[in-house]
């Protein structure tokens, strides 16, 4: 019997065991459902990775200070990259990407839905292990046998000489079989958007979320593979005797680096991209006009896709690379800011002359847009090879890469949730709530990471447990504490905002924001076969043309 | 409803640049207002070396270029949040519905290319500059080799082995006496940063880096590793001494000289000489040629132990003999595990080696 | 708007997507073809770096034998498939199991050359870099043909019951573009290792 992937709780509903309702979610091969548990597990996971960062903050609240040892602070700031990057960021993304893809392009389902489970089920298990590594070693309150090499694990670090025991396994196992089953589900988004599209749906006229989610898959299938594969060469190294990054045996530790930011730089762009995608569909809505230069949008983000495999070695500007090797990477990266310019300008051409309402999926929307430009251009100063010299493994670059994904991903993750809670739920999200989140989370977030440029500035290095008194470090780490908590609160009122409203939200309808692309078009929450019969349009914006019929898009393209 | 929303957002944005500037002048004031000599706070914008210098003047053009972008862009987002707002008239009706141009599409993408490539041609002169300076024939060259968790430097042509804290004589334009580092590593991956002396570059095992200081003044300047090499990275903390030519000399003349030899700590040398002391350290002209700790034969000479981790007192000598932990808990000294009478006799024979 | 029936209008005359299978596996190709590449990366940087121990020169004999197995079996792959598709079931039988039996011989030869590697010149994968890198690089795609040769087994096995027709022609074609892959990155792989890097 065919159920609604997330039913509303009726007083009228047949109580049916709790069991059946487990097994029901755990042999799902629903998008929509296997959406949720994404999303869900990747919330678990903020949380978790919050607490480590929370940690790591009071431990820096001053010079001096003893909250925790070196070794539990080297796990600590570890486990909060690895965790937050693999298993907050990238399930949450393949989550909303499951959930609304087949629905956006008029699709019952994903093209493979037993990979599907199995991709989630697996990268489930890779968290799962990777937080096993707590236990063992040193005891809970010693984390452990946590992973301390730092999330990019360079070499020789990870030596079975430098790394005796198995800390850097559990980060390599983990993410190895994460890893592979990312893969999984980018062959499943591609197989989806080529081949499941409904009738009319041309990919002239696919919405932008598919588009650039077809982009980011194609990105997962060579940039991840880099990265298993210097993970096996490790595990070689480690186990078989081999020398992959032996320097004893004349191996070379810079390779590692290669290798990893081969991976490492297309990955964050995997992880921006689809945030792109929430943008040019809640934008276009909330200002009461379609996206500005729809094809220029496309290509922009195929250029970007591209230019970003040529500039991993921006993140080693300090190895001791020639001057050519330097400058060649110089440009490419300052290149690279040239079509994600064009995106913010797309995005405020498409608002200007509109009718913007400030909704709080918007409001997220707009601090998106700031906190992004901003991104950039501290990008742009990175950029310069000479002037990363200075500001490179300084907490000027995790400021920037903070920046980045807190302000510019997790603005565009909430703006995402807050738009699309109703469909999934049935149920509105608390505008108030959500203000008061908003606001919060801004205030916090930029008392933290404005100021943390300045450390960096005045000298201050990264992954340190502790530092001298120098003049300011110590007020600005304060002021970056603070914000923290701050920032925590928020994430909590954000938190009970998911759950009151899905039990008291008002009930939302099909089309609660009056938009234009397929998903609207069917109940929510959707039926457990999304639509009764597959549509066929005929335009980019198919309910726009339904509800304007005098002045349909499908005249203009 | 929406005007209030509009307003506080608006004020909102203020609030945040207002933090924004706060805190750029509270940084802008600890920047520009540090002390001559001794220099506490190693600031990226306060330089005094060449390298520091042209990085510096660079970082002035890319943040007047970012900084014009920033403006130009943030009044476009701010106008058109303010302009562009729904108003109460407005309710049922849509606006035009525009689906793009061309001509404007083509204009913001043809201006960013420009500004790239000036951008590029700038930098990559800066890099030119700096990577490929030719090497002076009065330089100083040393040979940095990183370790977890020390720095020990070499100067082949002074026959002088030292550690942790680096002596470089000023160089005056008149007559440069800059000094070539050759960064090498003994185990991990670590990264020499002295900003106000020079950007960072990294020692890595297996693999030579080059870099250069000039240091046109005086003094003792601050910095630390900056690649993360393992438990005690934070305390892998680095001295660099900038003599005038001539205490740059005795300091020479001092290093290059063997051990003292004093009769007085005979006891206590016995201890070093017969325990596990010389498996890792070295004592110039003595039997002690261990190389994975510093050498010790100047240690007096330093003012700090432990990577700057600790002043050099005979109390911390004490301490870090007996209980390294205490001091840099995961270093790799081990604790010696002494009497307190051979701890005694040990601290008095290693100060004796000035 | 959640009307049970359709309320968008003008289906299109011919709506034909492409089929799931084959850009399904097309994908996977693609990413495998980035985890091999790293490997030959490494193969490469690492040529003429190892420190000890024998160089390629001194062991390594091309194994042009098993070489035209493998590429045979994809030949006979192809021809498999064809004959599936006109409907003769027997005919695919028997070119599937040449196939298996190809692939089955290459993997012997990949055996047979490790063996004397390891026994007659003392070379592993923890002798030298050449020996790391040889056995990791020749032995993922050797995983790949393995795990191929489970694959392609397993289709053997239901073919045996009666179960491959017309109807899995397609599925068929996809397993096949895998195999043709792994024949793919052997010649990448020979070329490398036996030609370029003596």
């Amino acid at each position: 019997m065919s159920s609604d992937a997330m039913a509303i709780p009726s007083a009228k509903a047949e109580a049916r065991p709790w069991v059946e309702v487990v097994h029901e979610w755990v042999t799902t091969v629903d998008h929509k459902r296997l959406g949720i548990l994404y999303i869900v597990y990747a919330l678990i996971f903020l949380v978790v990775g919050g607490i480590e960062a929370t940690i790591i903050r009071i431990q820096l609240i001053r010079p001096h200070n003893d909250l925790v040892s070196p070794q539990v602070f080297n796990r600590m700031f570890t486990m909060h990259g690895t965790t937050m990057i693999f298993f907050v960021a990238m399930p949450v993304l393949f989550g909303f990407a499951n959930y609304l893809v087949p629905l956006m392009i008029g699709a019952r389902d994903m093209a493979f839905p037993r990979l599907n489970a199995f991709s989630f089920w697996l990268t489930a298990l890779g968290g799962l292990l990777l937080y096993f590594s707590f236990l063992g070693g040193n005891g809970l309150y010693g984390a452990g046998n946590a992973p301390d090499v730092g999330w990019w694990a360079y070499a020789p670090l990870t030596a079975k000489a430098f790394s005796p025991g198995p800390s850097s396994d559990y980060w390599t196992i983990a993410l190895l079989v994460s890893g592979f089953v990312s893969i999984g589900t980018a062959i499943n988004l591609i197989a989806t958007i080529i081949c499941l599209r409904c009738p009319g749906m041309t990919l002239n006229r696919m919405p932008l979320l598919a588009w650039l989610n077809l982009v980011m898959s194609g990105m997962v299938l060579i940039a991840i593979t880099p990265l298993s594969a210097a993970q096996i060469m490790l595990l070689v190294d480690r186990y078989l005797g081999g020398h992959f990054f032996d320097t004893l045996a004349g191996g070379s530790a810079t390779i590692w680096m290669h290798f990893f930011w081969i991976f490492g730089h297309p990955e964050v762009y995997v992880l921006i991209i689809p945030c792109f995608a929430f943008m040019s569909e809640i934008i276009p809505v909330f200002s009461r006009k379609p996206i500005f230069g729809y094809p220029v949008m496309v290509g922009a983000t195929v250029c970007i896709a591209f230019v970003s495999l040529s500039v991993w070695a921006h993140h080693m500007f300090t190895i001791g690379m020639n001057s050519y090797a330097n400058s060649f990477f110089t440009i490419t990266t300052m290149a690279v800011g040239v079509p994600t310019g064009i995106k913010i300008f797309n995005w405020l051409g498409t608002m200007w002359g509109g009718s913007i309402q400030f909704k709080t999926p918007m409001l997220f929307a707009i601090g998106f847009l700031f906190q992004f430009l901003i991104a950039g251009l501290t990008g742009i100063m990175l950029a310069s090879a000479p002037f990363d010299w200075q500001l490179s493994l300084s907490y000027f670059v995790v400021a920037h890469f903070h920046y980045v994904i807190v302000g510019g991903i997790l603005f565009a993750l909430f703006a995402a949730f807050y738009y699309w809670y109703p469909k999934i739920t049935g149920r509105m999200l608390s505008e108030r709530l959500g203000k008061l989140h908003f606001w919060l989370f801004l205030i916090g977030f930029h008392l933290t990471f404005d100021v943390m440029h300045f450390a960096g500035i005045l000298g201050m290095p990264r992954r340190i447990y502790t530092y001298e008194p120098r003049p300011g470090w110590g007020t600005l780490n304060l002021i970056v504490t603070i914000g923290a908590f701050i920032q925590g609160v928020a994430i909590l009122v954000f938190v009970a905002n998911l759950v009151y409203s899905y039990f008291k939200g008002p009930k939302a309808g099909d089309d609660p924001w009056d938009a234009w692309t397929l998903e609207w078009s069917v109940s929510s929450p959707p039926p457990a076969y999304n639509f009764a019969s597959i549509p066929a349009v005929s335009s980019r914006r198919p309910l726009w043309d339904l509800k304007h019929p005098e002045d349909p898009d499908s005249r203009y393209e | 409803m929406v005007r209030s929303d509009q307003i506080r957002k608006l004020l909102s944005k203020a609030a945040g640049i207002a933090v924004l500037l706060a805190g750029g002048l509270l940084a802008a004031s600890l920047c520009f207002g540090a002390p001559v000599d001794p220099s506490p706070l190693p600031s990226i914008f306060d330089p005094r070396s060449t390298p520091s210098k042209w990085i510096y003047d660079l970082s002035h053009f890319v943040l007047l270029i970012t900084g014009l972008i920033f403006a130009v862009v943030f009044s476009l987002l701010t106008y058109v949040v303010v302009k562009y707002r729904r108003r109460q008239g407005d309710n049922g009706r849509e606006p035009a519905q525009v689906y793009g141009s061309t001509q404007i599409e083509l204009a913001w993408t043809v201006i960013p290319i420009l500004v790239v490539v000036v951008l590029f041609l700038v930098t990559a002169r800066a890099i030119h500059s700096i990577q490929d300076a030719p090497k002076p024939a009065t330089a100083v060259e040393v040979v940095a080799i990183g370790h977890q968790f020390w720095w020990e430097f070499r100067y082949p042509q002074l026959g002088v082995v030292t550690a942790n804290e680096l002596h470089i004589p000023v160089s005056e334009a008149a007559h440069p006496t800059p000094a070539f580092l050759t960064l090498l590593s003994a185990d991990t991956d670590h990264s020499f940063w002295v900003p106000q002396l020079a950007g960072k570059t990294d020692l890595i095992p297996n693999h030579v880096n080059h870099m250069w200081l000039d240091p046109n003044q005086t003094g003792i300047f601050l910095g630390q590793c900056a690649q993360y090499c393992g438990t005690q990275h934070a305390k892998m903390l680095l001295r660099v001494y900038v003599d005038t030519p001539e205490d740059f000399a005795s300091w020479i003349r001092g290093q290059q000289q063997p051990a003292v030899l004093d009769a007085n700590v005979t006891a206590g040398r016995r201890v070093f000489e017969t325990t596990a002391c010389i498996n890792c350290h070295a004592v110039g002209g003595t039997v002690a040629d261990g190389r994975f700790g510093p050498d010790l034969t100047h240690l007096m000479s330093r003012q700090t132990i432990a990577s700057g981790a600790a002043e050099n007192t005979k109390a911390n000598l004490r301490l870090w003999m007996q209980r390294p932990d205490a001091i840099k808990p995961g270093s790799l000294m081990p604790a010696m595990q002494l009497s307190n009478a051979d701890l005694d006799a040990l601290v008095d024979y290693l100060e004796t080696l000035r | 708007m959640s009307a049970v029936t359709s309320p968008f209008t003008e289906r299109p005359l011919e709506w034909k997507l492409p089929y799931r299978g084959r850009v399904g596996m097309a994908s996977l190709i693609v990413a495998e073809s980035a985890i091999f590449t790293i490997f030959v990366v490494a193969y490469l940087f690492y040529l003429g770096k190892s420190v000890t121990g024998p160089t390629p020169r001194e062991v390594l004999e091309t194994p042009i034998f098993f070489t035209i197995c493998l590429l045979s079996s994809s030949l006979t792959i192809h021809l498999a498939g064809k004959e599936l598709e006109n409907g003769h079931r027997k005919t695919f039988l028997i070119l599937w199991t040449i196939t298996i039996a190809l692939g089955a011989l290459f993997l012997f030869g990949t055996a047979l050359e490790w063996r004397r590697l390891i026994y007659e010149h003392g070379l592993t994968i923890s002798t030298n870099l050449f020996g790391t890198t040889y056995y990791s690089l020749v032995g993922l795609h050797a995983t790949h043909v393995t795990a191929g040769l489970v694959m392609l087994t397993v289709v053997l096995l239901f073919g045996l019951a009666g179960r491959i027709g017309v109807d899995q022609a397609a599925r068929i074609a996809t397993l096949s573009m895998y195999w043709h892959f792994v024949d793919a990155v052997w010649v990448v792989v020979f070329t490398v290792v036996y030609l370029v890097g003596r």
